[in-house]
């Protein structure tokens, strides 16, 4: 593997550029230069192996029991790539794919404040998924973060939430996060559930699946372990941060009793959806999925997008975690070489029947998750008119609800130009699903009849002087001398 | 808010400011932890309504962390390792015509 520092050290073109150094882009970008492809793995993050393995190769926290057995997997999955002659280019930014005149990519990336255009035959989207928005009244003060925040801190820094921590929301992620903040020495005055009793009913048809997967027995000792130790409360319908500048409590209504919890700092966790700004961007069709009710990049069996040329693989294509998002990564970038002429149809399918044989394991049993942990409707579309859903712009659900009534705007991009909501620098990732939840709930339509905001190229901000900067192409000068 | 696990050995530390307050935190953080691990939770007032925020996500994509770093403002807190002698300054709210060099 080549670490690549500077703008200037990224060659003009690449047989593959893959975007995003978590499980599947890792697997990806290992798997395609062991097939003799010209690799360019870039990554925002100063370090390798994404979020869920985050700071793999460089975390403070040597007690391997905090963060359990599976993050330390993610070692092996930069072993493997350091083998290879890939270049991997970390703290770079890639704010826009687009079609070359060639037939290929062009990449607009970023690296120590400098900007660069370079050249693709194929692209790998592996932006993986992101927190979904948890919009309720508070959650912009100081104090309040996401789940995964806290985690983050964890892994990369060694860093343990100080004062009194409450942890609220649903999904799987929530129990492994306070095992490992706990295991950490954090004072988790209260756990809160917010998983609606209901889901069990739909989520039982999937339970036998359930039975026979990976994740049981996983998830049985996470959950019997934060529900042994932690102070464990179920069937919050409710939750509002409350403090003036920061946190000072957490109003939770159970029961149809509320009451106020002190504390210091309050996590939020409502599962996990598909990063989709750039696939978005680079013109990707994309569908509304309704078990894991989420927008998600329409993909085939190889994880090719709409676009030829560009694969989308891992969570960003439909949230399937850490272990089949490395496989899905191996199946993309045989199929990306297959397009390059590199193997032969036949030998991709033989390459990937044993890792489809793999996946299938992986994914088995995800359904009865996606059910169970669905999130209830008041905490999609927040029922407080006072809740500010655009954390950028400062906008709240009743101006959305008013404006879809009163005005009739019928999707979020029409509400972008009344409201301001997802075009403050964000661009919509905190904000989208909420506004597309909202504005269904007022016209009665169902999220995907509402559709979701058209995004646009650069999708991460980019200095004006990078831009200024960046060499004139042939045809860019031609197009204005005369 | 937040406390290290482990105590921050000399070799490890890095000095920088904040908002002229001299501080210290470990090698390898983050902007953005750096900050949390000082303390400090309120690194920008917003540009509509000059409220407080903190860093949210510390992965990128809520640009809550937005801080000026060595003069240079609008920078990802979570995304920017931190580096000795680095002048971190609070992200104020709006621009006002007269903040603006000529």
């Amino acid at each position: 593997m080549n670490t690549l520092r500077e703008i200037g050290q990224l060659a003009e073109h690449y047989d593959i550029a893959i975007v995003g150094a978590g499980p599947a882009g890792l697997s990806a970008a290992a798997r395609a230069a062991e097939l003799g492809l010209s690799v360019l793995l870039a990554d925002e993050n100063p370090a390798p192996g994404g979020q869920i393995y985050r700071a793999i190769t460089t975390t403070p926290v040597a007690d391997r029991s905090v963060l359990g057995e599976d993050y330390w997997k993610g070692g092996a999955l930069v072993t493997r790539l350091e083998r290879t002659s890939a270049a991997y280019a970390p703290g770079c930014t890639v704010w826009s794919v687009a079609p070359d005149e060639a037939g290929g990519f062009e990449l607009g990336l970023s690296l120590g404040g400098q900007a660069r255009l370079v050249g693709a035959g194929q692209v790998i989207l592996a932006t993986g998924a992101q927190e979904r928005p948890f919009p309720i009244p508070g959650w912009t003060l100081p104090g309040v973060m996401t789940a995964g925040a806290a985690q983050i801190a964890l892994k990369s820094s060694g860093l343990v939430p100080s004062g009194r921590t409450v942890i609220a929301g649903c999904g799987p992620l929530l129990y492994l996060l306070a095992g490992q903040l706990a295991a950490a020495g954090a004072n988790i005055v209260a756990v809160l559930d917010t998983t609606p009793r209901r889901n069990w009913l739909s989520a039982l048809a999937s339970l036998p699946d359930f039975l026979r997967s990976p994740y049981l027995a996983k998830g049985l000792k996470l959950m019997a372990a934060a529900r042994r130790e932690l102070a464990f409360r179920t069937g919050v319908t409710a939750l509002a941060a409350e403090g003036s500048g920061k946190v000072t409590g957490v109003k939770v209504t159970r029961g149809g009793a509320t009451e106020t919890i002190p504390c210091d700092a309050l996590l939020l966790h409502q599962g996990v959806i598909p990063g989709i700004n750039l696939s978005n961007a680079a013109g990707c069709a994309q569908h509304f999925d309704t078990v894991q009710h989420c927008w998600t990049p329409t993909v085939d069996d190889w994880f090719a997008s709409s676009i030829p040329g560009i694969a989308i693989a891992g969570d960003g294509a439909g949230i399937g975690g850490a272990e089949s998002a490395a496989l899905r990564g191996e199946i993309a970038a045989l199929d990306a070489a297959r397009r390059l002429g590199r193997i032969s149809e036949a030998e991709r399918n033989e390459k990937a029947a044993p890792t489809r044989a793999e996946l299938a394991r992986s994914l088995r049993g995800r359904r009865f998750l996606d059910l169970l942990y669905r999130p209830a409707p008041q905490f999609l579309a927040p029922p407080a008119d006072e809740t500010i859903v655009c954390r950028c712009e400062e906008v709240t659900a009743g101006q959305i609800r008013d404006t879809a009534s009163r005005l009739g705007v019928t999707g979020p991009n029409q509400m972008k130009a009344f409201l301001r909501c997802g075009m403050g620098p964000c661009q919509g990732r905190l904000c989208g699903p909420t506004v597309v939840e909202l504005i269904a709930q007022v016209r009665g339509v169902s999220p995907a009849e509402t559709g979701y905001y058209r995004l646009r190229p650069p999708v991460k901000p980019v200095t004006l002087a990078e831009l200024a900067a960046l060499p004139p192409t042939e045809s860019a000068v031609k197009a204005v001398v005369r | 808010m937040f406390r290290p696990m482990h105590e921050l050995k000399a070799a490890d530390a890095l000095a920088f400011t904040f908002d002229g307050r001299a501080l210290t935190a470990r090698a390898g953080d983050t902007v953005a932890a750096a900050l949390l691990a000082n303390g400090v939770q309120a690194c920008r007032q917003t540009p509509v309504s000059g409220a407080d925020r903190g860093p949210y996500c510390m992965m990128g994509v809520c640009f809550e962390c937005l801080v000026v770093i060595d003069g240079v403002g609008n920078r990802q807190g979570c995304l920017v390792p931190l580096r000795e002698g680095m002048r971190i300054e609070t992200q104020a709210g709006r621009r006002q015509p007269d903040s603006v060099r000529a």
